[in-house]
């Protein structure tokens, strides 16, 4: 069956707004001068993790003056987020939209801004490019720095010299995330090994749960995770008597006394700024970033288990990053594989591109990434 | 501390797999079985399984005590098995269609109560540490059994015994080989179904209890990831047997082990593969069981799978 190129949806939802704008006039949002903006999340917003630390960005956003926001969650990166974000655009009036989930910007957000002009797009990671409609911007944190942090506290507290991180997928963030704790506890002490775990999903409760036990069964006794809600991860190997180092948010009331200190995204000191822009008539950047010293990432308060001389190696090396320039992934440094990364006197900082697209886990890391 | 196992660490890990991940698929699967012998299939375990594991959290939250949240996830599951069972009791309504039905159903309202849930932390469920006649963390790891586990075992054989030797049992046998014979006899086969399709929603909603109060132990939307939907194909693995479906769940959950501890002594490439596993092993035992010449063994005969 062929059908003349019609969209049905964009039929439904235009009909749609031009009845209610008879019935009722102008829509509420835009009547009011004010701005509408429009969060949608992968899972949902109070999951301890990625999702929730958006919501806190967007928590932050609603309580400005003259902005009203529109949330959903649980939104699958399908066409559903297409469909999300054209009934915000066109029953809401949003005009800002902050599409959180990584999967969501490749094909849905790419065919749906070319549609809506006015309307801004900001998506989480870096996978805007140049040549890309101009309406869509993305953002990012460097949050691996804050991996480096943990691995700090990780490598004065590990007794058995091993520690564990549950991945997600072996994405370019995800792999700097598993580097930058190896290499943070390297700092401390030069024989530690990181066992990595892959889970293949974001968001996998059973299967988070088999690998933070097989990193336990393995001598792992400091374990962190790159995956959407770090809940069950933090809780199991809490249970089994490893300290935790948290991820994405604060994860520190699941298991206080394990919890040594965290990564986490500070959206809320983010997002304010960016609609600010907006309703100040500016245009947010295509290609936005920062690390700690900008707050986009933050540290979760230390632990009470967290010693003396790693409290302030933990502190120095936060002042240090502070300062700007500060390279984690620096020479001589070889992959797991042993195939060199950067000789001696090279390195990357943090805001060095080729970063985000790394493809290897650094000597000392046991895993693969495929 | 802790001891390097080497290739060991294998078996030890899938061992304790087998007995941490499968008690959900356990209960589901003896729930399924019940209603299947009776005739009818409920393939809305999986909303069942999903709305127990938040009805329980939720309860032991608010209550303090999880022993209160399996009994609450037991009868919500019971009630979701009486409105399936209801339903497929009027005529010419497809059990099967229903039975999808009920999975949204059980998943969307389980997701919408389950909002204030996510965050609280509940008190979990207790577990026997069988292992401490072992040195090794690893084992004695792998050797927490969940009570749950073992009133799991307790059950299948149960059900076992009372297929076949009660009076219960044959009713529901007749009831599921032939409605005519049953009518024959006087009994009323879509009362034994329905009261059959709810005892096995209570079976499934210990079995999501198990999901949130034990392990993996919390509370959020993606806690089953299909694993009801596992436990209702297992039962055709199992032969409608109550206890091969021990030995079914059992394979599952060691086999959903093998993928991280195989990544932990350095098989590392291909962990999607392993990941797999468990479906690649029913797959094969599937076959390797299955006949050109005549239907499954075991099957009811009054299932619309068969007819």
């Amino acid at each position: 069956m062929t059908l003349p190129k019609f969209s049905r949806r964009t039929f439904l939802s235009t009909s749609a707004a031009l009845a209610a704008g008879a019935a009722f006039g102008p829509l509420p949002a835009r009547a009011a001068g004010g701005m509408t903006v429009g969060f949608i999340y992968v899972g949902p917003k109070d999951d301890f993790g990625y999702n929730q630390a958006h919501a806190e960005g967007a928590a932050a956003v609603a309580a400005m003056d003259g902005v009203t926001i529109v949330e959903e969650e649980n939104v699958a990166e399908t066409t559903d987020v297409q469909k999300s974000m054209e009934s915000m655009i066109n029953f809401d009036g949003a005009s800002l939209i902050f599409p959180t989930s990584f999967g969501y910007f490749d094909p849905h957000v790419l065919e749906v801004a070319p549609k809506y002009p006015d309307v801004r797009f900001e998506h989480a990671a870096g996978l805007w490019t140049e040549g890309m409609p101009s309406n869509i911007g993305s953002y990012f944190g460097y949050i691996g720095m804050g991996q480096y942090l943990n691995g700090i506290t990780a490598g004065h507290m590990t007794a058995s010299k091993k520690i564990g991180f549950v991945a997600a997928k072996p994405i370019p963030q995800v792999l700097l995330n598993i580097n930058s704790f190896l290499l943070g506890a390297r700092a401390v002490d030069p024989s530690i090994t990181c066992q990595v775990i892959f889970t293949g999903e974001w968001s996998l409760a059973v299967k988070e749960a088999e690998a933070t036990n097989a990193l336990a069964d393995a001598g792992c006794d400091v374990i962190t995770c790159h995956v959407d809600g770090p809940k069950v991860v933090m809780e199991t190997a809490a249970g089994r008597g490893c300290y935790i180092c948290g991820y994405h948010a604060d994860q520190s009331p699941l298991a206080p006394e394990k919890y040594l200190t965290g990564a986490e995204w500070n959206w809320a000191g983010v997002y304010p700024k960016m609609v600010q822009t907006m309703l100040d008539g500016g245009t947010i950047p295509n290609f936005l970033r920062g690390g700690l010293a900008d707050g986009f990432v933050k540290m979760s308060p230390l632990g009470p288990a967290v010693t003396d001389a790693a409290r302030t190696q933990f502190e120095a090396t936060k002042a240090e990053i502070m300062k700007g320039g500060f390279q984690v992934i620096k020479g001589p440094l070889k992959d797991n594989k042993g195939n060199e990364i950067a000789g001696a006197g090279e390195g990357f900082a943090e805001d060095d591109i080729r970063l985000e697209s790394m493809d290897y886990l650094v000597e000392g890391v046991i895993g693969a990434t495929s | 501390m802790e001891t390097d196992l080497g290739l060991w660490a294998v078996p030890i890990a899938m061992l304790g797999g087998a007995i941490r991940v499968s008690t959900p698929i356990l209960f589901v699967s003896l729930g399924e079985t019940l209603t299947e012998r009776s005739g009818r299939i409920n393939l809305g375990l999986e909303g069942t399984l999903v709305f127990g594991a938040m009805s329980g959290y939720a309860l032991a939250v608010m209550t303090g005590s999880p022993w209160l949240g399996v009994i609450a996830a037991a009868i919500t599951g019971a009630l979701f098995g009486l409105v399936h069972g209801l339903i497929c009791s009027l005529p010419k309504v497809n059990d099967i269609a229903i039975g999808i039905a009920m999975m949204l159903l059980g998943m969307g309202l389980a997701f919408y109560f389950g909002k204030p849930f996510i965050q609280p932390v509940a008190p979990d469920l207790p577990a026997i540490p069988l292992g401490w006649w072992s040195d090794l963390p690893q084992v004695r790891a792998a050797l927490q059994v969940n009570v749950l586990f073992l009133i799991g075992l307790v059950a299948a054989g149960v059900l076992w015994w009372m297929l076949k030797a009660t009076k219960i049992g044959l009713t529901l046998r007749v009831v599921g080989d032939s409605t005519d014979a049953a009518r024959a006899l006087g009994l009323t086969p879509s009362l034994v179904r329905t009261l059959a399709t709810a005892a096995g929603g209570a079976f499934a909603g210990i079995g999501g209890a198990y999901l949130s109060l034990y392990y993996p132990g919390s509370w959020n939307e993606g806690i089953s990831s299909g694993q009801g939907l596992m436990a209702v194909a297992l039962v055709i693995f199992a032969r409608w047997n109550p206890i091969a479906c021990v030995g079914a769940a059992m394979l599952f959950g060691a086999a959903g082990a093998l993928g991280p501890a195989l990544q932990t002594i350095g098989v590392s490439s291909g962990y999607y593969l392993f990941y797999a596993a468990p479906y690649v092993l029913t797959l094969g035992v599937l076959i390797a069981t299955s006949s050109p010449t005549q239907a499954l063994s075991g099957a009811p005969g009054e299932l619309s799978i068969n007819k």
